[in-house]
């Protein structure tokens, strides 16, 4: 019979499910978010209370078997946010501590295989974000951007923008999970806001920005189309290289 | 800043620098310093992409177009009806950091048309860059154009603030250069170039021994030029480029495909497609050169001054060698796999990692990513099938231009007829 372990959707609380699995000696788990649990009549039910020191334990664990590169590519997969990515880690993790050699790197195991190819995808998103973020200056001097990327990509590219950044305040927001960051010229902090009715985050409304910022949204564009060579048009790769998907928030691409 | 001057003087300027098509924004390794602004470490970033394909990673302008020049093939040239204007220093640099703060650009690549002379300009550049630094503590990146005749002292002062230094030489022959740009003179491209290749190797020699040393042109010094304008062929450009890496330590040599501009009768006229495909084929010479092993003369010689337009440069090579053929994967060296058409270096690794656990055959192959619809003519692997059939050189091209798709199928159908 197979154990739903219910998780908050954090990190920690993942690594406190496999955690629990271990310790419970259980093989047959389904690791789900709360959001996303149904309950069904063939399950038991656990419910995970996330617990920092028993989600360090298996992250420690799993530093001392493998490499740093193969680490990182289990969070990234983690926050794909894909339907399966639990199961497949908690496969992939029961694997890595089964085997005496490290076989975090064998791409024949279909759920290492999985992992790898989610990572990837993260991993391209995160700089794609570090391209198309676009900052408005608001009028409490706050440099302010607003994202929808399909994976959960902000708690990778944080570090990037306060190292370029640590002049300036700036936050960068997803609107589609509902959190942002917040860089306060000191430290990084974790928030959520509440926006009113009128704020359209494909538009820079006056009540909120600096008023050189629509003039400097405007040089942007300008430049954008001064540097195009028309002789040259391609927007088969235009496209490739800049996905739809992404336009709304892109200053250059949307009309004022 | 007055909005409008600005936007009309970045407009004018923006577009005059567009042919510049150097945009790489990385090899530096710049850090944030004193928690100023920006970090010019990282690989490159490309911001957003023009309608063209092209990557914009850089504000790339000109700090003016007025020129004394009259070379034809420029559009800032002197006897140019065009609208002229110049930045000032503080617009650049205002400019500069407000779309840097705004996450828009990886930093600035200006240039300039030279005014006066080659040092008055020079001079001006170097003050965008050090007010850039030193006022605004800015570590982003910064690629100044040097001034052909530009004075050493000049050059050295440059270096210090820009990450990447380069002069385009734009026509690749010296005969070509005196048709097109009478005024200009090779020596006067070459002195900045010198300069700064000496200045980047004392400055690396003595870092190694005074940590404090100051950064010099981190990210190196590159070149352009322009690719039918004055009828060079394939290898008079290659051997100039091969030239020009060996000699003056460049990091990138650009082939910038003429884009017709003028109706002066030296040039092709306006209209003509520009030869993007040409461009293209010289770039993969280029990364044959770099990245691959290949020597010059390898690949364009006295028996073959082009490049073939329908196939890439490395299987032309093959098919005129074809007694290194074939190559067996599983035992084959480093240098000679990377000499398989259809194979990259990122395959070229993958295999040499893969075989240490097992012979490879078809299936591996194809999962490690290898073209095999051109590479299936020239390996063996572990299977018992491989082309048996003794092919011409003729035939094997026929078959793979047979059996591929080319992007650029519409400029080649005059070619493909010939083979068919």
């Amino acid at each position: 019979m197979y154990t739903a372990l219910i998780y908050d959707g954090s990190f920690d609380g993942f690594l406190t499910s496999i955690f629990v699995s271990f310790d419970l000696k259980l093989e047959k788990v389904n690791i789900v978010k709360s959001q996303f649990f149904q309950d069904s009549f063939f399950e038991e039910k656990e419910t995970i209370i996330t617990d920092k020191e028993k989600a360090d334990r298996v992250w420690l664990g799993l530093k001392k078997k493998i490499k740093p590169i193969e680490l990182s590519r289990m969070y990234y997969a983690f926050l794909s946010e894909n339907a399966t990515v639990e199961n497949a880690l908690f496969m992939a993790i029961k694997y890595v501590f089964k085997s005496k050699d490290n076989v975090a790197s064998n791409f024949s195991n279909p759920y290492i295989l999985e992992i790898s190819k989610l990572s990837k995808n993260v991993s391209r998103e995160k700089h794609r974000m570090e391209a198309f973020v676009r900052f408005k200056l608001t009028k409490d001097n706050i440099y302010f951007a607003n994202i929808e990327p399909d994976f959960n990509v902000l708690p990778l590219i944080t570090k990037h923008f306060k190292n370029r950044y640590a002049d300036q305040k700036w936050m960068i927001y997803d609107l589609k999970r509902n959190y942002g960051i917040f860089y306060n010229l000191e430290k990084l902090e974790t928030i959520q806001l509440s926006f009113n009715n009128s704020f359209d985050p494909t538009k820079t409304n006056a009540s909120y920005f600096t008023d050189s910022e629509l003039e400097f949204q405007q040089l942007w564009k300008d430049y954008f189309k001064s540097t195009n060579i028309k002789s040259r048009k391609n927007m088969k790769l235009h496209i490739q290289h800049v996905p739809k998907r992404y336009w709304k928030y892109l200053s250059e691409k949307s009309p004022i | 800043m007055s909005f409008e001057r600005v936007q009309e003087k970045l407009n004018i300027l923006a577009d005059a620098a567009k042919y510049d098509v150097s945009c790489s924004s990385s090899g530096s390794n710049r850090t944030n310093k004193n928690k100023g602004l920006g970090d010019a470490s990282a690989s490159g970033i490309c911001h957003t992409y023009t309608e063209d394909g092209r990557c914009v990673s850089l504000l790339k302008i000109l700090l003016t177009n007025h020129c004394i020049f009259d070379c034809a093939y420029c559009v800032t040239r002197k006897s140019n009806d065009i609208k002229r204007a110049a930045f000032k220093v503080q617009e650049v640099v205002d400019l500069t950091i407000n779309f840097y703060r705004r996450n828009y650009i990886e930093g600035l690549f200006l240039s300039s048309g030279i005014f006066k002379n080659a040092d008055y300009t020079m001079e001006r550049l170097v003050a965008v860059a050090k007010k850039l630094r030193l006022e605004e503590n800015f570590n982003g990146y910064i690629h100044l154009k040097s001034i052909p005749g530009a004075s050493d002292e000049l050059m050295r002062e440059a270096g210090l603030y820009a990450d990447r230094l380069s002069v385009n030489i734009e026509i690749p022959t010296e005969k070509g250069l005196k048709l097109l740009a009478p005024d200009k003179n090779r020596a006067d491209f070459l002195k900045p170039m010198k300069k700064v290749k000496n200045e980047i190797i004392q400055y690396k020699s003595e870092k190694k021994i005074i940590k404090s040393t100051p950064k010099y042109a981190p990210a190196g010094q590159s070149t352009q030029m322009i690719v039918g304008a004055s009828g060079e062929n394939d290898m008079e450009i290659m051997y100039t480029s091969n030239y020009f890496y060996k000699n003056f330590n460049l990091k990138r040599v650009y082939y910038s495909g003429y884009v017709p501009i003028s109706y002066d009768n030296r040039l092709p006229q306006i209209g003509t497609p520009v030869p993007m495909l040409r461009e293209n084929r010289l770039y993969q010479t280029d990364w044959l050169l770099r990245f691959y092993g290949f020597n010059i003369e390898e690949i364009l010689n006295n028996d073959h001054k082009s490049l073939d337009l329908d196939i890439d440069p490395k299987l032309g090579w093959a098919l005129r060698n074809l007694h290194e053929f074939p190559i067996d994967v599983n035992k084959a060296e480093k240098r000679m796999l990377a000499r398989i058409p259809g194979l990259g270096m990122k395959s070229v690794y993958k295999i040499i990692n893969a075989r240490r656990y097992g012979k490879l055959n078809w299936e591996h192959l194809k999962a490690i990513g290898v073209a095999l619809n051109r590479a299936k003519y020239f390996i063996i692997c572990a299977s018992n099938e491989y082309e048996r059939r003794d092919l011409t050189a003729q035939k094997i091209k026929g078959l793979i231009l047979q059996n591929s798709k080319s992007k650029y199928t519409k400029t080649l159908s005059n070619q493909l007829n010939l083979f068919g």
